[in-house]
């Protein structure tokens, strides 16, 4: 039992599929959902995906041990910068809009 | 072996007495005032008795903003800290420099006002 | 332990920190000034920019990398460095009667400019993925603000909307795809070192590497606005404020195009015929929809939006042809799109009026009458635009087209020189309606402010004299483009 769960875990298969599951959730998210709060979300399900991809990789398969997690860093960074203008831009929509349905942006149609 | 933890001793004995001073310094020299406003519980200026799913002002988002940015930024301090030591005067000068441009930042929220409520 | 503190030279990376520490002045001059003051901030970007461009010159002709092989010392770089600084500094120029009139002459705009800048110089010169992705996002970030300037105004707020879920969901795109060559190469993600790498591994790693590389397609595809990812394009571009438009569609299509020529040069050779032929048919998908969409646009905004995606079709050709004049005409071209793009634009806000009151077509009725100099001046970007003879824009597609030939992409030459014939189409509607047509009312005086008139005067006349004397920016280009040995 012990020795089989330790299989799991120590499989470079079992994160990539993590991070697959949560980039299809993040993709289905940012197609399907209409709350921009919602897409947010998604969005950085993805980056999060492409976060555990790059440990993955680190721990099972990089010579520089270091290489990955410092990515990693930058890419928690990055999303928290991307987070917060995405929030301020959803709050000034919705100061024009009175919602955060991305349904009610139709002011530009060709 | 123990010995190695001692600065840490040394450290928790010196953040408790500080805090311990502090404490006793505004209880001994501060003026106390008891009114019903003073002695409902604080949560974080929000009005705290009620329904919980009513709508928060919009400043809340704000200084959330402000907070998630600033807040991350710690995490690039943190492997720093870990090789403070070998990376020496060259790792104190480049994290200076990061902390300047986050200062900046913090200027910038300040000055434009966005710090005051309303 | 000890840890090898790698040595580095500030100076090749001076441009960057030129503009970063003009930016970070800006923005606190700005905090600190009290309210209502004049500050000078055009000013201090302008002269900021022209240190860049110096110091840029200064770099010309080093080879190499720098910052432990993070940074790429290249003149195909320092190219790309003038392209960009030339591309803000005509916005700089365009932007300021223009935030007057919206009350939004900020020092953060400026600031910003600086910093998407900055991350647009980082892209054309990154050696590493994750360096790239951060500038990517530096000038990214900085856009979806700038795009959503006009904070009361709902137009705006869509297009930053827009552009921000889009551009986040791209770039999210463009990192998996990256995380699963990380994975393929064994942990290696330098773009000098990929090609060797890709090529130890193919047998074991094959189906990862695609799958990277089709990610990358993806979030390119976003950035430089290529069916079938275009549909954010004509909606930002129409939102944004029209300096913005400007910047976007000359700063972002440059510096993604760099990054992409790049990429696909140095580190794919191993895939050439996997990515050509995608790219084959986007280039084709892209030019032949922007151009004929573009026709039945009635907002100036939105048709230039229409042809800046067919001019990325023009530029995925000269991708796919991916011999030595396809990568001189891709630097060639956008150079000259910058030139003529923003005089476009600049026009576009002159015709405009008080806070973009005149964006129809119809409103370019009587200009040459009322106006001849202006309209002379639109005239010549729409040729260009248009590619027609002796501006740079017919220069530029006369070597994308032969670089198509010279590979062998026969009809992709042909369908490219077909969408050339359809889009003077609608370009020179804007002349004749300028020209043919009498003005349906008194739209109202245009303002001319200095910086205005120096940057068309500059678009126009750079437009025309990269068409007439090409070869000295297309020697330039040769030199830049000798770093890729495989082409």
């Amino acid at each position: 039992m012990e020795s089989a769960r330790m299989l799991v875990f120590n499989q470079l298969e079992t994160y990539l599929y993590l991070a697959l599951m949560l980039f299809a959730i993040g993709l289905y998210g940012v197609l399907a959902r209409r709350n921009l709060i919602a897409v947010l979300i998604s969005v950085e399900l993805i980056l999060n995906a492409a976060s555990i991809n790059f440990m993955a990789f680190n721990r099972f398969l990089a010579p520089t041990p270091a290489v990955g997690q410092v990515i990693t860093l930058f890419i928690m960074a990055v999303a928290a910068a991307e987070a917060a203008i995405a929030l301020s831009i959803i709050v000034a929509v919705y100061r024009k809009l009175r919602s955060v349905n991305i349904e009610q942006a139709t002011e530009l149609r060709g | 072996m123990l010995t190695n933890y001692l600065p840490v001793l040394l450290y928790m004995l010196i953040a408790i007495g500080l805090v311990g001073v502090i404490v006793l310094l505004s209880e001994f020299l501060g003026k106390k005032t008891h009114t019903y406003q003073k002695d409902l519980p604080y949560e974080c200026g929000m009005d705290p008795i009620g329904d919980a799913r009513h709508r928060y002002a919009v400043r809340f988002y704000v200084i959330a903003m402000f907070f998630i940015v600033f807040d991350i930024e710690a995490i690039f301090l943190y492997p720093w800290g870990v090789i403070f030591k070998p990376l020496g005067w060259f790792g104190l000068v480049e994290m200076a420099i990061f902390i300047f441009i986050l200062v900046v930042g913090l200027v910038y929220v300040w000055g434009k006002g966005a710090l005051e409520w309303e | 332990m000890t840890i090898a503190i790698p040595t580095f030279n500030l100076s090749s990376i001076g441009p960057w920190l030129t503009l970063t520490v003009a930016a970070i002045l800006i923005l606190l001059l700005d905090a600190l000034s009290p309210k209502g003051r004049k500050a000078y901030f055009p000013q201090l970007s302008l002269i900021a920019l022209a240190v860049a461009a110096l110091q840029t010159w200064w770099l010309w002709g080093q080879s190499g990398t720098d910052f432990a092989r993070m940074v790429f010392l290249d003149n195909f770089a320092f190219y790309f460095y003038l392209i960009v600084i030339l591309g803000t500094t005509l916005t700089v120029l365009i932007s300021r009667h223009y935030l007057e009139e919206w009350g939004k002459n900020l020092g953060e705009y400026y600031a910003l400019l600086l910093f998407a800048t900055v991350g647009m110089m980082l892209m054309a010169a990154s050696n590493h993925l994750i360096m790239l992705f951060l500038g990517l996002e530096i000038m990214s970030i900085a856009i979806y603000v700038l795009a959503g300037l006009f904070r009361e105004d709902a137009r705006s707020n869509e297009a930053a909307l827009k552009y921000l879920v889009l551009g986040a969901f791209s770039s999210a795109f463009l990192l998996f795809g990256m995380a699963f060559l990380y994975g393929a190469t064994g942990g290696n993600l330098f773009i000098g070192e990929l090609a060797g790498k890709i090529k130890e591994a193919l047998p074991l790693t094959k189906p990862l590497t695609l799958l990277g590389l089709a990610l990358l397609l993806v979030g390119f595809g976003f950035k430089v606005a290529s069916v079938p990812f275009h549909m954010w394009t004509p909606d930002v571009y129409e939102g944004a404020p029209t300096s913005i438009t400007a910047f976007m569609s000359v700063g972002v299509k440059a510096a993604a195009f760099a990054a992409f020529a790049r990429i696909m040069f140095a580190a794919f050779p191993a895939f050439v015929l996997e990515w050509h032929m995608l790219l084959w048919v986007l280039a084709v998908a892209t030019m032949t929809i922007g151009n004929v969409v573009a026709i039945a646009q009635t907002n100036i905004k939105r048709m230039l939006a229409y042809s800046s995606i067919a001019h990325a079709g023009y530029l995925l050709v000269a991708l796919v042809a991916a011999n030595q004049l396809g990568a001189v005409s891709i630097i060639y071209y956008l150079l000259a799109y910058t030139l003529m793009n923003v005089g476009a634009f600049g026009v576009v806000i002159l015709v405009g009026r008080k806070k973009d009151s005149y964006l129809n077509i119809y409103d370019y009725a009587g200009l040459g009458f009322q106006h001849p100099v202006l309209a002379a001046a639109m005239s010549v970007f729409m040729f260009a635009l248009a590619g027609i003879p002796p501006t740079a824009g017919f220069v530029g597609k006369f070597y994308i087209f032969s670089a198509a030939v010279q590979a062998g992409y026969i009809w992709l030459a042909i369908i490219g020189v077909m969408n050339s014939l359809v889009s003077v189409f609608y370009y020179l509607r804007i002349t004749v309606l300028m020209y043919m047509r009498p003005a349906e009312a008194d739209l109202g005086p245009i303002a001319f402010t200095p910086g205005l008139v120096a940057a068309l005067i500059i678009t126009c006349a750079g437009t025309i004299l990269v068409g007439v004397f090409p070869g000295w920016f297309y020697d330039l280009a040769v030199a830049s483009v000798k770093i890729f040995p495989a082409l």
